[in-house]
């Protein structure tokens, strides 16, 4: 038996994991450029259809809601027939539960989904597989994401993207909201991924099939979308301006884009901005 | 300096020699060399009626990262989140004869190369904005094998050309040299010198209490692993600087040792003064212009960043810019840092056996959905955030501190961030 099945998980087999973006102000925005049960049909399409492209195939979904994330799909446990029925109705209890959870109302515009714990989950995961032994299917992450970022979720999700790049699991990321998001930009280029925002939503199908079904192997012999410039610039912790030049403190490297007298964020005093020329004399003096 | 390394060359052959004798001498038969080399009975452990047993390798190394974790936790509890997170750490590396020992296989100094390449790695790879340079000990005299910088791969390719262990140790020769180079740096800066010392004895051309001295006067922190045995002057020399002293009792304990000096230590205040650094955040050149490039002094095609002062043209980041000095990085090399500054809270133990609670406690864990439950539903032992009240796995528990530096359920709740 092992033997077969050591040259069954060949190199074309993939774990995908997707990233579905439930977020109710989104999807019942103007900003949507489709309904929501458009968009899930398009993508339990997709599902099938890698599921179909190799029999040894795993796709895990999880929820990314406004409250709480979830997974609300395995490939690999329940019977296969009723696999979209399964799906639906795990979805549909996460989205009432999310709801439930949502207690202040006060979210002002379209509010940001909890990506940073939807990938992190991802990653929990795609661990497991790696652990499993030497055999697994190449895993890679899939982010469908529409909301806006949250500023508040840029240290979590650099950390996944870090942990990602670490593991070497790819984030492609499909973005379906009417803006560019910096945070999957950044994740995709990172690790090795594709950052793809279809233009004509209508036909989502064909951009994933095309563009995402592809296993990790193969993707090297086609003409993907190619990474446009990502602008790594920071913004500065005073006034969100991103900027060319700023001032780092070197304690806990906020960035600041005029010379403070104190840092904001861990409270140290700073002196004289310093070059490394005067810094010898200094440091003689005493 | 090639001339140098060609004089150095021969000695080295004659040592190799040497030591072949030295393995005649002892003459032990094959089946016994095989024994005393994989050393078997380390594998085992006694169980309390005195049965033996194969050491329980997981639980273990569970036990040991728990640890580990709780002690960091309580040393940054005590200080304020401020961390040394931009280092200049010069590495020194024995090369003297005791290197050559083989009570690690091969020998202690190819051992010692192999774990100073992974650390070289890791320690860019958690300090992105740091600095590292390597000097060798070797015939007595201390040898700069690189000066200070960021690349891993020049320093790694440095060592390895260079390995090869000669003549006597000299500590103060080492620290001597390292001085010079630290002083040079600015006053922000954390200085860290590592020490993986070899010997049991310092060959020293001075009084090495005086370079100890100095070296407290200019702040450069000194920690010593030692291959062999304790030495009274390395303890000293670490209780002076604030460093940490260790002996390897092995290879894995050697790896441990290493790489406790990865994550950035904690800051002190006089150690470093607080300071805003100019730094620069350039954009990639646009493609397909050709341009001279200030690192390699030639023409390249693409890629790229420019300087945002003087619009020379770099190829890595993060680096100085050569031709008006301002530090170049990119954003996401100061995010690599801020998890040092943000750490997860250690989880806490959940007895396998709580019966009361039983309902309460989740079949699956939160992170990876590997179940909690083993075959005959009992349950495993499992770990909790204290701030989400999640279950999670013992491998997500080591992943989620590790590397990963985030909380999946702190990360899924919204109300956690609201109070961030």
């Amino acid at each position: 038996m092992t033997p077969v099945s050591s040259k069954q998980y060949a190199d074309d087999v993939s774990l995908l994991m997707v990233l579905i973006d439930t977020n109710p102000l989104f999807w019942s925005s103007s900003a949507a450029p489709l309904s929501f049960s458009k968009f899930l049909s398009q993508v339990l399409s997709f599902l099938n259809s890698i599921l179909l492209l190799n029999q040894l195939n795993q796709v895990m979904v999880i929820a990314t809601g406004l409250n709480s994330c979830d997974y609300i799909y395995d490939s690999s446990k329940g019977p296969t027939s009723q696999r979209v029925e399964s799906l639906l109705q795990k979805l549909e209890e996460f989205v009432v539960k999310d709801e439930e959870l949502n207690k202040d109302d006060s979210v002002d515009g379209i509010g940001s989904s909890l990506l940073s714990g939807s990938l992190s989950m991802a990653l929990c995961s795609i661990q497991r597989i790696f652990r499993s032994g030497s055999l697994h299917p190449q895993p890679r992450i899939l982010c469908m994401h529409g909301s806006q970022d949250g500023p508040g979720q840029y240290v979590a999700i650099m950390n996944s993207i870090f942990s990602a790049q670490r593991s070497m699991v790819p984030i492609d990321s499909c973005v379906i909201g009417s803006q560019h998001s910096a945070f999957l930009q950044q994740a995709s280029y990172i690790t090795g991924g594709v950052y793809l925002k279809p233009q004509h939503l209508d036909g989502l199908f064909q951009y994933l099939t095309t563009v995402f079904a592809t296993d990790l192997h193969s993707r090297s012999f086609l003409q993907l979308p190619k990474p446009v410039g990502v602008d790594f610039r920071a913004s500065c912790f005073c006034h969100k301006n991103t900027i060319d030049m700023g001032y780092i403190c070197s304690v806990c490297l906020s960035i600041f884009c005029k010379h403070h007298k104190k840092c904001s964020t861990c409270g140290s005093a700073f002196g004289q901005p310093q070059t490394v020329s005067t810094s010898n004399q200094k440091r003689k003096a005493p | 300096m090639s001339n140098y390394g060609n004089g150095k060359r021969k000695p080295v052959n004659e040592e190799e020699d040497d030591e072949d004798d030295d393995g005649n001498e002892r003459d032990t038969e094959a089946w016994e060399k095989a024994y005393a080399d994989e050393r078997s009975w380390e594998s085992l452990q006694e169980d309390e009626s005195g049965l033996l047993r194969p050491i329980d390798n997981q639980a273990l190394h569970h036990a040991q990262y728990r640890r580990r974790l709780r002690s960091l936790s309580s040393a940054s509890a005590a200080s304020r989140i401020q961390k040394g997170l931009i280092r200049y750490l010069y590495l020194v590396i024995d090369l003297s004869r005791a290197a050559g020992e083989m009570d690690l296989r091969p020998s202690r100094m190819v051992v010692v190369a192999k774990q100073v390449e992974a650390f070289v790695r890791e320690f860019f790879d958690q300090n992105p904005l740091s600095q590292i340079g390597l000097v060798v000990i070797k015939d007595g005299v201390a040898q700069c094998l690189t000066d200070l910088g960021g690349s891993p791969e020049s320093h790694i390719k440095a060592l390895m050309g260079k390995l090869g262990c000669s003549g006597e140790a000299s500590l103060q020769n080492a620290l001597e040299l390292v001085h010079e180079q630290l002083n040079q740096i600015p006053s922000y800066g954390h200085r860290e010198v590592i020490i993986l010392y070899s010997a049991l004895s310092t060959c020293d051309p001075g009084d090495v209490m005086e370079t100890i001295l100095k070296c407290k006067k200019s702040k450069i922190r000194c920690s010593v692993i030692g291959l062999s045995a304790e030495l009274y002057i390395c303890k000293y020399l670490c209780q002076e600087t604030g460093g940490l002293y260790s002996v390897a009792l092995d290879e894995a304990h050697l790896k441990d040792l290493i790489l406790e000096h990865a994550p950035p230590p904690p800051a002190i205040a006089e150690f470093a003064i607080a300071n805003l650094i100019k730094m620069g955040f350039p954009q990639r050149a646009a493609e397909g212009v050709i341009s001279i490039c200030s690192c390699h002094k030639e023409a390249k095609f693409g890629g790229g960043y420019i300087c945002p002062r003087c619009k020379a043209r770099v190829c890595e980041l993060p680096t100085e810019c050569r031709i008006c000095g301002l530090t170049l990085v990119s954003s996401p090399h100061l995010a690599r840092s801020y998890h040092h500054l943000f750490p997860v809270t250690p989880f806490d133990d959940v007895a396998p056996s709580l019966a009361p609670n039983q309902h309460r406690r989740p079949k699956n864990c939160f992170g990876c959905q590997h179940s909690l439950l083993n075959p005959g539903n009992i349950p495993v032992h499992c770990v909790t955030c204290p701030k989400c009240k999640q279950f999670f796995c013992l491998d997500c528990d080591i992943y989620i501190h590790e590397s990963l530096h985030n909380c999946p359920g702190c990360e899924s709740l919204r109300d956690s961030k609201s109070v961030d």
